[in-house]
């Protein structure tokens, strides 16, 4: 087996969203390579439509190329998570892509232009850097999608470059896959997709964390915990980011069983922008041998809120900032879990820290919601314990 | 490419991504993670098989581009169809329980 197989097995689940912007630039490069090969060869024969259809696998190919392999690098810790702003970056941004246009229209109407070929590859290497530079690790499930789609098209684009069918219905459908899906994702932050590409959120100027916090938050300890639990017919728990980075989803499974056990009916509520992937959770929840029946989409599940008896939710922030309600927060209008209409909430948390929006969470801070400061896998793991002494 | 191969292909690529949009759009958000890596390790072999087109008698600089690009996609498709599937039993198993 050759070593990207080996990835494959000894991945563990918690990696994916790693795993899987690194395969797109694998197969970025890919297409990217087959066109500059193609162009080396016959850069004195290529049609028309095949300088366009190079030009784009080639754009395509080479953006997606350092764009995955630095959302790998964001995802896998190698380089800092949070976006990365400097004045005037749209505008270089804005600059780079029109220079590469202007190459890129020059080499179609020159094919014998060597030059813009080849700097059009190499400021679609860099444009690549500066696009995904911006963008933080919270919305990496869009950037994913994204570069999925990108990865798709500049396939279908070498497609049309060597008059291959199976290429241009392969990458046509890894195009629409992709797209879809990042329209998908932005919808579920309530933001167009061309604000998680090129603007960022703003710091809120709406309320301090003092403000909200202020004497409010109430910490509970594991034992507490169980005693809540105790009574509880239903239980749903959210997950988030931080199941994953904690490795907390076996813990959580045992939560689960141990709250089955005791006659509860316990279920996932799903956000779809939960993790740094699409359909991230499922994927963690799975691993741990958790039904797929019991993994609620949002839509479904939101309704049946007043029902719960104790919602928990674990390692997630902003998909349950109920600040977003709010007219005048940054991320007003987003879709979130109403986790704050159960009876009780309990939070299981490291510490008050803001969520990727960077702004404080009323919920934390509600009559009906205690917080359980400790390392998710930890943490739940104490609790199972008391839920079993009982 | 002549001007009636670009039509027929322009053609194909509608369809496909027509089909791309309508059998993608029906896939639970559940399943999104497999999905991703399976499309991607499909668009993946068809690189396999234009490799095999452009490979003859191409120069040297060229083949070496491609002999990377060659590994480059293979690695796609046996790590993207491995890990599609690695998944897919996750969730299997739980239905046969």
């Amino acid at each position: 087996m050759d070593c990207r197989g080996w990835i494959a097995i000894a991945t563990p689940m918690t990696h994916m969203p790693q795993r899987t912007a690194l395969s797109h630039a694998f197969g970025a490069l890919a297409a990217a390579l087959v066109g500059i090969a193609h162009y080396y060869d016959h850069a004195t024969t290529v049609t028309l439509v095949e300088r366009v259809a190079l030009a784009l696998e080639v754009v395509l190919g080479s953006l997606t190329v350092t764009g995955s392999l630095l959302a790998f690098a964001k995802l896998q810790g190698w380089v800092h998570g949070t976006p990365v702003a400097y004045p005037g970056q749209n505008a270089v941004s804005l600059v780079l892509a029109a220079v590469i246009l202007v190459l890129a229209g020059w080499f179609i109407a020159d094919p014998a232009a060597t030059w813009a070929f080849y700097g059009m590859a190499a400021l679609a290497f860099l444009f690549g850097i500066t696009l995904v530079m911006p963008i933080g690790a919270a919305d990496m499930p869009v950037v994913i999608a994204l570069l999925n789609s990108y990865a798709g098209l500049a396939g279908s684009a070498t497609g049309f470059a060597l008059d291959n069918n199976i290429l241009i219905i392969a990458g046509a459908l890894d195009g629409a896959s992709g797209l879809i899906l990042a329209v998908l994702m932005s919808k579920a932050m309530n933001r167009p997709l061309l604000n998680v590409v090129f603007g960022r959120i703003e710091a809120s100027t709406a309320a301090s964390a003092d403000d909200v916090y202020a004497g409010k938050v109430r910490s509970t300890t594991a034992e507490e915990f169980a005693l809540l639990l105790e009574d509880a017919r239903r239980v749903v728990i959210v997950p988030g980011y931080g199941m994953a980075v904690s490795q907390a989803q076996h813990a959580v499974r045992d939560l689960y069983l141990a709250l089955e056990k005791r006659g509860a009916t316990v279920e996932f509520a799903i956000h779809p922008v939960a993790g740094r992937m699409p359909g991230h959770m499922n994927v963690l929840l799975a691993e741990a041998d958790i039904p797929y029946e019991r993994m609620i989409e949002m839509d479904t599940i939101n309704p049946t809120f007043e029902t719960v008896d104790v919602a928990i939710v674990i390692g997630a922030n902003d998909v349950v900032n109920s600040n977003a309600r709010a007219s005048d927060s940054p991320i007003a209008g987003m879709p979130i879990l109403d986790v704050d209409k159960a009876r009780m909430v309990i939070v299981v948390k490291r510490s008050m820290s803001p969520g990727f929006a960077g702004i404080p969470n009323p919920l934390f801070a509600a009559e009906n919601t205690l917080m359980y400061f400790a390392d998710a896998q930890a943490g739940i793991l104490d609790v199972v314990r008391e839920v079993k002494a009982l | 490419m002549e001007s009636l191969n670009l039509i027929d292909s322009l053609f194909v690529f509608m369809l496909a991504a027509v089909v791309g949009y309508h059998v993608i759009h029906k896939v639970p958000p559940l399943l999104h993670t497999p999905l991703m890596s399976a499309t991607n390790a499909i668009s993946a072999i068809a690189v396999v098989g234009a490799l095999l087109v452009t490979g003859a008698n191409g120069s040297k600089p060229a083949t070496i581009l491609g002999a990377i690009a060659v590994a480059a996609a293979v690695t796609n498709v046996v790590g993207g169809f491995l890990i599609t599937d690695r998944i897919l039993k996750m969730f299997n198993k739980k239905k046969a329980k």
